[in-house]
């Protein structure tokens, strides 16, 4: 169970200039090290005891890690890039502007000021039976606590779930999923890049993992190709208020459209599924397709194909549709 | 070293989760070492013994009527042995490789491939039972006077003669049994594991036990699979050898040779003729 204390646990803070440094230091203590960015995620998990890590990496020094750069093919933004400076990049507002909407959705001003895109993307699931310090599934446990009859499990998953029912909480997720970006990740050993759709994990693949980040890894830019930028956006965040709150259910779009017609589109839920969702069998079914109340129709019908909801969130499912249906027509209405 | 994984249920109890996965690492060295072991006294320890030993006269009246070819494995027992086989390394495989660090979609493999060799297993009961010579492959108490007389002779302690084998020899029967437990235990909690889980075979019920049970469920479980992986390392190393080869080709083509049944089996504790052969 957790332990919640105002007091900090001990654990070695280490505080590198040089994403050289943060890595030597993630090698070094590897599983036992803590990444730190702006920490909004991370002081629950330390406070409450239920990660205890002894040794804390704090990337608030390496200037190199922030900022956003033009890049060969698009733009490449370091992952300590805060989420306030990502919605003003006049660059990102008028090109990419679904990334602007999606990033302004998260969270309050304050948080925005502090926390990260790296540390968005990179953050544990809501779940509170599991956040609670409960040996589930996640955990390294045998069993699921929010998928019973009597769990409060509102806010869980209604597809793709494979034991685990937790979703995935990022704003800027599904918005990186259809712009098509790409994740920079780095270790001891090398760089590799890997699509946004393949950045999140699942619980059928690695049930305590949200990404693909190993320790020793530190995602350090996101770049965004210039594939994506200008087309036809939309973004819409369901949630209980409509600020400081988490996303019950997301889509996030981008589509070519001519003369009426979806030459091409990417669509991405989140909240719905252990990860954001990239949602090929709909964009399949409607690309060449007109834009009209037929075809978002059909599109929200494909994008419900297989749900599998709990006790308490079947309001999910009409809820996927009609964000899935609108993201398609391109309007609320 | 830690054996099991404890955890605590919502009430603060304390209970089992699993066996603690230093006992997978523990059960492949085992298996690595025993084959080391093995291979140093069939090197160099048992060419020194065999100058000892004595061996049983033919029994030429019986070995007169011995076919060139004689049926060891029937076509069924073969296709059941391999797909056995098969499904094992994918259970293996699919169990331990994420434990490793082998990410994939390891889930539904694992369960189908249960299914399976559950499956097989069903087939070869009634198989066994009703259509092979049934108590060929068990240790029955008559045969623990010759274990123990085997295992003598085995490190030089005994000069004594050794009745030769029957269809199966004392090691396979061993085996057999160690496998039998194993894996019907593995399948029967394996079974039951997937209550758990999202499949078409039955309504998911995570609650049909409290968690403690849960927890024996999953070491009984665990405990088997990790045997399996000593087991199946010993098992293909056997099988591999070249003193062993021309029992392994039998489980390929059906039948041994008559030079091999001579050498090898008592025509009276395994009795053929002319007739029980195949081509």
């Amino acid at each position: 169970m957790a332990v919640i204390r105002d007091m900090m646990p001990a654990f070695e803070l280490f505080q590198p200039a040089s994403t050289e440094d943060a890595l030597g230091l993630l090698n070094r203590y590897g599983s036992d090290a803590w990444v730190l960015a702006g920490g909004l995620d991370s002081w629950d998990w330390l406070k409450d005891r239920v990660k205890r890590p002894s040794a804390v990496v704090d990337l608030g020094a390496i200037e190199s890690l922030r900022g956003i750069r033009e890049s060969g093919d698009g733009l490449a933004i370091g992952a300590m890039t805060t989420l306030r400076d990502v919605i003003q990049h006049t660059n990102i507002a008028d090109q990419y502007s679904l990334l602007s909407q999606a990033t302004e959705s998260a969270a309050s001003p304050q948080i925005r000021n502090q926390g990260t895109i790296g540390g968005n993307l990179g953050q544990d699931t809501r779940c509170w039976y599991y956040r609670d310090g409960w040996d589930c599934y996640r955990a390294g446990g045998n069993i699921c606590y929010a998928d019973t009859p009597s769990a409060m499990n509102r806010e869980h998953c209604i597809l793709g779930s494979s034991r685990c029912v937790a979703v995935n909480p990022s704003d800027t997720a599904p918005a990186l999923v259809a712009l098509d970006a790409r994740m920079v990740i780095r270790n001891s050993s090398g760089e590799r890049v890997v699509d946004a759709q393949d950045f999140f994990v699942g619980p059928d693949i690695d049930i305590t993992r949200m990404t693909v980040m190993e320790p020793g890894d530190l995602l350090t830019s996101i770049q965004l190709p210039a594939t994506w930028a200008n087309a036809r956006f939309y973004f819409e965040k369901s949630r209980d208020r409509s600020v400081w709150d988490f996303a019950l259910a997301s889509v996030a779009s981008a589509a070519r459209i001519s003369n009426g017609t979806i030459e091409d589109i990417r669509i991405a839920v989140n909240g719905v599924a252990p990860t954001p969702l990239r949602l090929t069998a709909v964009e399949d079914a409607i690309r060449g397709e007109s834009i009209n109340d037929q075809t978002a129709e059909r599109a929200g019908e494909i994008a419900i194909r297989g749900v599998r909801p709990l006790a308490h969130n079947g309001y999910k499912v009409s809820l996927l549709k009609n964000l899935v249906k609108r993201s398609v027509r391109g309007t609320e209405a | 070293m830690e054996l099991f994984q404890w955890g605590s249920n919502p009430w603060g109890q304390e209970i089992l989760i699993r066996i603690s996965w230093n006992l997978l690492y523990l059960s492949f060295w085992a298996g690595i070492a025993f084959i080391i072991f093995h291979l140093i006294y069939a090197t160099v320890w048992r060419p020194k013994l065999a100058g000892s030993k004595s061996s049983s006269a033919t029994q030429g009246g019986i070995v007169s009527n011995v076919p060139a070819r004689i049926t060891r494995h029937t076509s069924a027992a073969r296709v059941f042995h391999w797909v056995m086989a098969a499904t094992m390394f994918v259970l293996i495989f699919s169990g331990f490789l994420p434990i490793i660090g082998f990410q994939f979609h390891w889930l539904t493999i694992h369960w189908v491939a249960g299914v399976l060799l559950t499956i097989s297993i069903l087939f070869h009961i009634v198989h066994a039972t009703f259509f092979l010579d049934f108590w060929s492959i068990w240790i029955l108490p008559r045969d623990l006077k010759e274990v123990w007389q085997r295992i003598k002779q085995q490190v030089g302690q005994s000069a004594e003669e050794v009745p030769k084998h029957g269809k199966y020899p004392l090691d396979h029967r061993l085996y057999h049994l160690a496998v039998m437990v194993a894996g019907l235990l593995a399948i029967v909690t394996g079974l039951v594991m997937m209550l758990r889980i999202d499949t078409p075979l039955w309504p998911q019920n995570a609650y049909l036990f409290t968690d403690a049970t849960w927890g024996i469920v999953y070491v009984f479980h665990g405990l088997c699979a990790v045997l399996f992986v000593t087991l199946t390392l010993t098992h293909v190393y056997f099988a591999i050898r070249p003193d062993k080869f021309w029992l392994t080709k039998s489980m390929v083509y059906g039948y041994v040779d008559r030079e091999h049944y001579v050498q090898h089996h008592d025509p009276n504790r395994w009795v053929v003729s002319k007739e029980s052969t195949e081509r």
